[in-house]
């Protein structure tokens, strides 16, 4: 497809000689694109992720990142990953370093940028996140959504072709999911080109390009948020969506 | 004045005889110690490895040497080593083997709780932005091992040097020895002095032993993570 960044080819991922997680998936997504991926718990979201990340082995299918191959054997998935950042559901900060730290560690050891240049613009990025003044404080000082901005600046810092956000609000309290969804709403109206995987339905609507319904390891739907959303064509994408609907509880 | 046996420790070098029993005792700990930290790090990563073969034969390795007591490996590897290989090694010697066999044990399992107790996606944050396998546990799971390791492996020095206190049954002369022939030489003169040449090995153990455990809860505190 002409302008895709990142694109997969009859992906197929299973566990252990079980069922596969993942059927020949294939999907891709164009430069400042933002696609959200929805589905049950179980349905493979996460895989895919982390499989676009090379975190786990893929059976069969391709990758391709600005049309070359890369997960052929051999190739260097270290370079790969530097262009394609990753945030975690679970904020993983490094927790004995400071939060300027954690956001110039990489720069400085795998792109072997400057120190001083390195955090210059790690302070340029807190800033923006309004997190600049907790820049000597370590992880454990800060509150979920806090540490959730901050990994999300420590994967932007590496000037990623592609971020992956796996349901990066999941482990957050109600009332910090708001401040780490500004952060990507903002990153999506610069042209960050995304892919979320989330609960948040609300936010899924607003920040989509397209939005993916995933189900048992297959891309049962996909289509602009609104119509998604508002007129599901499946059948099991309507259930999926009537189980957010809490009137439609039996009391 | 009543004679309270105190003039004992002022007697010639008699204190200084002690201390010199003591630093025997501290040598005998550190030496052993150190074989423990080297060959316990090895072990640990091994037993926190994937290969379970090798897990096995450091689980049995463990176990023998928590369930045997450190007397018993004193025995048989001093004695035993004369008696049936015929090697006659020094009770120095022996001792570091064998507290080096036990630090060795104890060290290897703290390493391996140290190392599994890093959550997995530590280890996958890390790769996600790119670091490879040696720059990730260089920069990554290394340091934080150290920090979770820290006050139990001081823990464990302190251990050992209590435990130093049995070499003095293969003829070891540390601390406890130069007391025991303190107290044998004025047996007649002075029979009260087994209270003060003991009570005084009891202060030196503890003015040991006290900062190393204080610092290790100071340390505790300091680096949590």
């Amino acid at each position: 497809m002409e302008g895709a960044i990142l694109q997969t080819i009859q992906l197929t991922k299973s566990f252990d000689g079980m069922q596969p997680v993942l059927k020949e998936i294939s999907f891709s997504i164009n430069k400042g694109e933002v696609v959200v991926i929805v589905g049950p718990s179980g349905c493979g979201k996460s895989t895919f992720l982390r499989c676009l990340n090379r975190l786990e082995e893929i059976d069969a299918g391709e990758i391709l990142l600005d049309g070359e191959n890369i997960s052929e054997a051999g190739k260097n998935i270290y370079e790969y990953r530097e262009k394609v950042g990753m945030v975690f559901q679970s904020y993983e900060l490094f927790p004995h370093k400071t939060v300027l730290e954690n956001v110039t560690l990489a720069p400085v050891l795998v792109q072997k940028r400057n120190k001083r240049q390195a955090r210059e613009e790690a302070e340029k990025l807190l800033k923006r996140i309004g997190l600049l003044e907790k820049k000597d404080m370590y992880p454990r000082q800060l509150s979920g959504g806090q540490k959730q901005r901050v990994a999300i600046v420590r994967a932007l810092i590496m000037n990623p072709e592609i971020l992956l956000l796996d349901e990066i609000t999941a482990a957050l309290d109600p009332e910090m999911v708001r401040e780490v969804l500004q952060v990507v709403s903002e990153l999506a109206r610069e042209g960050m080109t995304m892919i979320i995987v989330t609960h948040e339905m609300d936010f899924a609507k607003a920040v989509a390009d397209r939005v993916i319904f995933l189900d048992k390891g297959e891309i049962v739907e996909e289509g602009e948020p609104k119509e998604f959303f508002s007129y599901p064509k499946t059948e099991r994408a309507k259930k999926f969506l009537n189980t957010f609907h809490y009137e439609a509880l039996e009391i | 004045m009543q004679d309270s046996g105190i003039q004992v420790l002022f007697q010639g070098i008699n204190f200084v005889r002690l201390l010199e029993g003591l630093w025997v005792s501290l040598k005998l700990a550190l030496v052993s110690m150190a074989f423990s930290m080297v060959l316990g790090f090895l072990m640990g990563i091994l037993m926190a490895g994937r290969n379970r073969i090798v897990g096995f034969v450091c689980r049995v390795y463990l176990e023998i040497v928590r369930i045997m007591p450190q007397l018993v490996l004193l025995f048989l590897v001093y004695f035993g080593a004369a008696k049936h290989l015929g090697i006659d090694i020094s009770g120095e010697l022996a001792a570091v083997i064998v507290f080096s066999f036990w630090g060795t044990a104890e060290m290897g399992d703290l390493v391996r709780s140290a190392l599994i107790s890093i959550p997995k996606h530590q280890y996958e944050s890390g790769y996600s932005l790119g670091l490879s396998r040696m720059q990730l546990y260089r920069h990554i799971i290394l340091p934080q091992t150290f920090r979770r390791l820290l006050p139990s492996a001081v823990n464990l020095l302190t251990r050992m040097i209590k435990t130093t206190s049995l070499a003095v049954l293969i003829g070891v002369v540390e601390v406890v020895k130069v007391g025991k022939q303190i107290i044998d030489a004025s047996r007649y003169e002075n029979p009260k002095a087994a209270l003060w040449i003991y009570g005084t090995i009891f202060i030196l153990y503890f003015a040991v032993c006290f900062p190393i455990s204080k610092l290790s809860t100071v340390l505790e505190k300091k680096l949590q993570v």
